[in-house]
């Protein structure tokens, strides 16, 4: 039942990804950018999630991990860059 | 049994992934677009999470907690971002769409 | 006195303690007591980073909070989900200002999560005074009790939980 719902589930997150590539190309203001690249590191765990679900493997956890704190990281220093024109004080 | 609970979660959450992304995508304005991203990917990658949990509990015959901790970091994360970009949005001036109602709110802060 | 000196701030060793178990997925010894040992000495050495005591009233309450947030981002989700589907051009969004009762600081920042988290609504931003909250709603029919709403359901168990001590 996984074997045949996980590829579904693949197509329907890398549609996800495309949207939001879209949104982060098209803009059309900054915020806008900073929100879409949110949106895209959200989807690359969930992607990552579902690839450690179809290998069978825990391996990718971590990555996702790193990628929640980084992307966390990131969507705040360019929040506070636009803030304060300055990127960190 | 389980596999379908597993198979319901995956696509749940892959659904709910694609619908925050839509928002994103076909929504007029920024602060609109933000409500998208924000509460449907939490709940989306939430589930594949719970997915991922149950899976490897059950199939390593081993508790597999570790999920656990992406999700509540993203729980508590998702937000605090969303209310810095608005803030950083409401900063730079961004126009809102035109039948926004309390817009003269936003000028005292 | 002594126990108070040894572990400044109980909740945040806690927090810890489970962190670094869940990182190594285990319940090996070893790691219990390492963990332990960080636990202690991270709260410690990054006390003068921690000014203000955190001190829960009632944990009871905090839990139903907690049970009552889970239950409405599911709701939320499946309204925002149906809103973001159907047609958007009748969407009304509106700015909200919701004049907070609540002044803990730990008390503003968990409202403004849970709000950004639950129906339609994400916290924007808080005035310099700490005394209201800009909202923005996706679909707002009646602003005022969508106020009423969040002050009943949110403010209040936080405002219980999280009175100064």
């Amino acid at each position: 039942m996984l074997a045949t719902v996980l590829p579904i589930a693949f197509a329907l997150v890398s549609l996800a990804f495309v949207l939001s590539l879209v949104r982060f190309i098209k803009g059309p203001d900054l915020p806008d950018r900073i929100l879409a690249l949110d949106t895209l590191y959200i989807n690359a765990i969930a992607l990552l999630i579902l690839l450690g679900l179809y290998l069978g493997s825990a391996l990718y956890f971590e990555a996702a991990l790193l990628i929640a704190v980084m992307g966390f990281v990131g969507t705040v220093a360019l929040s506070k860059y636009l803030l304060r024109g300055d990127i960190m004080e | 049994m389980l596999e379908w609970i597993l198979a319901l979660l995956v696509l749940i959450g892959a659904f709910f992934t694609l619908v925050g992304s839509i928002g994103l995508y076909k929504l007029p304005d920024f602060f609109m677009r933000l409500h998208g991203p924000t509460k449907a990917t939490t709940l989306g990658v939430g589930a594949i999470l719970l997915a991922s949990a149950l899976y490897f509990t059950f199939i390593t015959e081993q508790t597999s907690l570790h999920e656990v901790l992406v999700t509540i970091f993203l729980f508590i994360t998702a937000p605090v971002s969303a209310h810095l970009m608005a803030k950083a949005a409401l900063h730079i001036k961004l126009k809102q769409i035109e039948r926004t109602q309390n817009v003269s709110e936003t000028e005292r802060f | 006195m002594m126990l108070k000196k040894l572990f400044p701030h109980p909740i945040l060793m806690l927090v810890l303690w489970a962190t670094w178990l869940l990182l190594h997925n285990s319940l090996a010894p070893g790691h219990i007591v390492l963990g332990f040992i960080l636990a202690t000495f991270i709260p410690w050495l990054t006390s003068g980073f921690w000014p203000e005591k955190i001190c829960l009233q009632k944990p009871l309450t905090l839990f139903k909070f907690l049970g009552v947030v889970l239950w409405d981002m599911l709701v939320a989700n499946f309204t925002v989900a149906k809103l973001i589907l159907g047609k958007n051009e009748h969407l009304q969004p509106s700015f909200i200002c919701i004049e907070l009762d609540i002044t803990s600081p730990v008390g503003i920042s968990l409202l403004a999560n849970t709000i950004s988290l639950t129906p339609g609504t994400v916290s924007c931003d808080l005035s310099a005074d700490h005394r209201q909250l800009l909202v923005h709603g996706l679909h707002i029919k009646d602003a005022q009790a969508t106020i009423n709403e969040i002050k009943k359901r949110y403010e209040k168990p936080l405002m219980e939980v999280f009175t100064s001590c």
